[in-house]
């Protein structure tokens, strides 16, 4: 197991340090280009030199790579180049929103996902049905749609909820349990279809097996079967595809996050990249791509806690 | 080409029932005509999509010269939607061919040639696919500035894993078929091979995940330009969508024009793609179905004609419950479909197990042995029933007992010893627990009790280290060990009849034997009852009591071991002997044997 853990932490690294060093050299990879779109059209070719030098990249690339490299291992992602303000304070301020919502998704997404995918496999028939229209429907509509479709109706219309504003969980949980509903149903509802037909497809293999039969031949009830050994071997899948779907989620979260005007991540992104603010948006792409390891890492780990087969591979 | 035509059928037929799925239908309808409305836009709009008129702005629809009205500039709602279609379509088709032209080659030949190539190129995917696409397209934005066209060139490069993976799974199935095979050994080159069987397979795959990427492409081009960092100089969906939610507040309906035409688009691309996997998938179901149906079909007249005891020479038993049998079978009907018009898999069965008596039933694979055990353990597969007959256990009708009601014979009544032994313990729970538990439910005895007793149980079985079996996931330990541990749960809440189907088949020879003889010990200490499922007459002169072969559903011959050896009365059990002494022939002889005694 834990060999099995250091092996997927390995991957995890090399995978970060692959996208950190992409990133960089394509972001980074035209000095004129940036020190121009800081300047603005109007500016000289002297200026643009001048700036290129002041932000001191006229040095060869990969010595810019590592001395980025050294500083962002030390917590240290550089400055913006249009506000005073160090990248990584500009991020880590707007993190909690985002994390707070992704969370949140997550949790009422797995929630919602299982509970209609154990149905549908138990019960099969008409309930079976319908959970096989919603999750199409769920995968055929774009989530930001489904987002505006709620504000307008449920913000505008029927002004049953803030349409845009965050109150954070800790000031005053009730207040923004309020202010992330929506969001929280606009971004899950791609995420349950997925998972949802995932977890039947999962179930109803897993209760046709052979160790099934078995176990019921035993005199188990019928609900010491389903929930304690079907849903443990299906849940493997379960938590593989909602793993899946948390980048998808996370992409999600910044269209949203505009959509309902919340102070997250997605605002930042959409702001700093408007005006080229390259270290900003470095930032922005090395916290995304450890986001989605840290998950990929949580979920390999769930599955080798569900599935004594998978700690071996 | 004679080959042509059946490929042409198959390929008819799919379309065919494609189109008459209604769902699919109308999708591809609305398809088409948000196609041809992208492409006949000058002719349908009168007006040009960036002719301001500021003084004319939020015209509600269906004002004189605009149909939809006009936006907060001025601009014909329509005009755009139209022109914006064009835009927005081509640029999803953009990011289509990008991921195709990089993900169809990458995967045949990381699917077709495996190695390094396939290894790196799986790694490349993994990391595409650990950003989400819109950070990379915002990061792209930084640097390019808002192109359409450049957004949508990059994401087709990281929509092609999505091609990648479908292209190259498809291709490692078909890689290792026999044609393919059979094709390389004639000399065919691999550009040859790849061209004229794999091209074929990949087809539908590539086809179907088309119009899901399509969907995704057009979605997040949308979302981009929706958020505001696309180029708001073109008309576009998203651009529209954007203006509209910058004036909700004024102009609520503006919004609506452009998300039905994204909703429409991107539902009617994802339910095409649907629809078409199921037209292709179903074709494999109804070949399976049919051939199913052809394999039991005629078990049915067969069954009920030539082997009712009249017209048999062989005497099958009494209708007379045997008075101190503990299992009485009487007309057995088992059947699988629909009521009224089920497939029959078991007819006419009678059996009795007396205490200490060991009843072998034997019979070919698709005699319906199996089912008559699944129905006495009430464990028939779903959309099989018992349609008539009784099953007397202690006095109790087992036919007539409800699915929960069956719960209190399990284990302590009636058990049940699996033929497959590793995939009959659950992977993921230690082999202990799987003993233990149904103790606790059964006999209600706590852990500690039901734990000594596990113990006790694995080592009665022949386990050489019960504590470390005990302890293991099946996994961890070998099949002759798993099928004790089986047997052991099976014997472990001391069962009255205990039903084992070919509890050796799937076992080396060397250990069958030794299985063999820990049953018939364990028979003999507790004076249970067995039925004995088997294909094989050695297990039974083995082990066996009496002997009941089944042939085609129907019991044909039951007597007791030695007179079924001496004087097999039915043609059938002295076909099956003959078949075991001789040292087994094979199918198509008995098959052939088979229909010369018809």
């Amino acid at each position: 197991m834990l060999s099995f853990f250091a092996k997927r932490i390995a991957l995890a690294l090399s995978q970060m340090l692959a996208i950190s060093v992409i990133a960089f050299s394509l972001l980074y990879l035209s000095a004129d280009g940036i020190a121009r779109a800081i300047l603005g059209e109007q500016a000289t070719e002297a200026q643009v030199a001048a700036k290129t030098v002041e932000l001191g990249l006229d040095r060869p690339l990969h010595v810019r790579y590592f001395e980025w490299l050294t500083s962002a291992l030390t917590g240290d992602l550089g400055r913006s180049y249009f506000t005073p303000q160090d990248v990584i304070d500009a991020l880590l301020t707007r993190l909690p929103v985002t994390l707070s919502l992704l969370i949140a998704t997550t949790i009422v997404a797995a929630i919602i996902a299982f509970g209609l995918g154990i149905a549908a496999a138990v019960y099969r028939g008409w309930l079976d049905r319908v959970v096989q229209v919603l999750s199409v429907l769920g995968y055929a509509i774009p989530g930001f749609l489904v987002a505006l479709f709620l504000v307008v109706v449920f913000a505008i219309n029927l002004k049953l909820l803030p349409a845009t504003g965050f109150i954070p969980l800790t000031t005053d949980p009730a207040g923004w349990l309020r202010t992330m509903i929506l969001p929280i149903a606009a971004l899950s509802l791609g995420a349950i279809a997925a998972t949802a037909q995932q977890v039947r497809g999962a179930m109803i293999d897993v209760l046709r097996a052979d160790y099934v039969r078995t176990l019921r031949s035993r005199g188990l009830s019928e609900r010491e079967i389903i929930f304690k050994h079907v849903l443990r071997n299906a849940s493997s899948t379960g938590v593989t595809v909602l793993g899946l779907q948390f980048v998808g989620l996370l992409g999600g979260a910044i269209v949203v996050e505009q959509i309902f005007a919340l102070p997250g991540l997605g605002t930042v992104a959409i702001q700093y990249t408007s005006r080229g603010d390259i270290p900003v948006v470095m930032g922005l792409v090395l916290l995304t791509a450890l986001i989605v390891a840290t998950v990929n890492l949580l979920v390999d780990l769930a599955v080798g806690l569900l599935n004594p087969k998978a700690r071996i591979s | 080409m004679s080959t042509s035509t059946p490929k042409q059928t198959v390929r008819d037929s799919a379309l065919r029932r494609f189109l008459s799925n209604p769902l699919a239908f109308l999708a591809s309808s609305i398809l088409l005509i948000i196609i041809a409305a992208a492409l006949l836009a000058p002719v349908l709009s009168p007006q040009d999509p960036n002719f301001s008129a500021i003084r004319d702005a939020f015209l509600p629809p269906f004002s004189p010269d605009h149909l939809l009205g006009t936006d907060s500039a001025g601009r014909d709602v329509w005009a755009r939607l139209l022109f914006g279609a064009r835009i927005s379509l081509a640029g999803a088709a953009l990011a289509l061919v990008i991921a195709a032209l990089i993900g169809i080659p990458s995967g045949l030949l990381a699917g077709y040639y495996g190695g390094w190539f396939d290894s790196v190129s799986t790694w490349t995917t993994n990391l595409v696919q650990s950003l989400p696409g819109i950070v990379v397209l915002l990061a792209a934005r930084a640097v390019l500035g808002p192109s359409i066209w450049y957004s949508m060139l990059i994401f087709g490069v990281i929509l092609s894993p999505g091609f990648y993976r479908v292209v190259r799974t498809a291709v490692i199935n078909v890689r290792n078929e026999l044609y393919v095979d059979a094709a390389r050994v004639s000399g065919l080159r691999d550009t040859a091979i790849i061209g004229r069987h794999v091209l074929t397979v990949v087809r539908a795959p590539i086809i179907i995940q088309g119009a899901l990427l399509l969907g995704i492409a057009l979605a997040i081009q949308s979302g981009l330009e929706f958020l505001g960092v696309g180029d708001n100089s073109i008309p576009s969906w998203g651009n529209m969508l954007n203006e509209g939610f910058r004036n909700i507040y004024r102009d609520p309906i503006s919004i609506l024009w452009p998300a039905l035409a994204i909703g429409l688009t991107c539902a009617a691309l994802v339910i095409i793609g649907n629809g078409l996997r199921d037209a292709l998938e179903e074709r494999g179901t109804r070949k399976v179905k049919a051939s199913k149906r052809a394999a039991v079909v005629p078990v049915e007249p067969v069954a009920i004609v030539a082997a009712r005891p009249e017209d048999d020479a062989t005497p099958v038993q009494d209708v007379a419950p045997v008075p101190d049998a503990i299992l009485s079978v009487r007309d057995l009907k088992v059947g699988y479909g629909e009521r009224g018009s089920e497939t029959v898999v078991v007819n006419n069965v009678r059996l009795d197990v007396r205490p200490g008596e060991v009843l072998g039933l034997v019979g070919e694979s698709g005699s319906g042995k199996t089912q008559t055990a699944f129905s006495i353990l009430g464990l028939l597969p779903a959309g099989g029933r018992v349609i008539e007959g009784s099953i007397l256990f202690d006095g109790e009708d087992l036919a007539r007992k409800s699915r929960s009601a069956f719960r209190e014979i399990r284990g302590t009544g009636i058990a049940y010893i699996p033929q497959e032994p590793m995939s009959n313990l659950d992977p993921s729970f230690k082999i202990g627990s799987q003993l233990v538990t149904p103790m606790i439910r059964r006999l209600k005895i706590d852990r500690r009790e039901a734990t000594t007793r596990a113990l006790e149980l694995l080592d009665r079985v022949g386990i050489r280290d019960p504590k470390r079996t005990f302890d293991a996931y099946p996994h961890e330990i070998s099949g002759g060990m798993a099928q004790r541990v089986l047997i052991a749960g099976a014997v472990s809440c001391r069962p009255r009849l205990l039903i084992a189907d070919e509890p050796t088949t799937a076992l080396d020879v060397t250990v069958q034997a030794e299985v063999l003889r820990l049953l018939r010990d364990l028979q003999a200490e507790s004076d249970m009852g067995v039925i004995l499922v088997t294909h094989n007459f050695g297990v039974v002169a083995d082990i066996c009591d009496r002997v009941a072969v089944m042939n085609k559903g129907t019991i044909v011959e039951m007597n007791d071991v030695e007179s079924v050896f001496a004087r097999p009365a039915h043609p059938y059990t002295q076909m099956l002997l003959a078949s075991t002494l001789e040292g087994g022939p094979s199918r198509t002889e008995l098959d052939a044997a088979e229909a010369g005694a018809r």
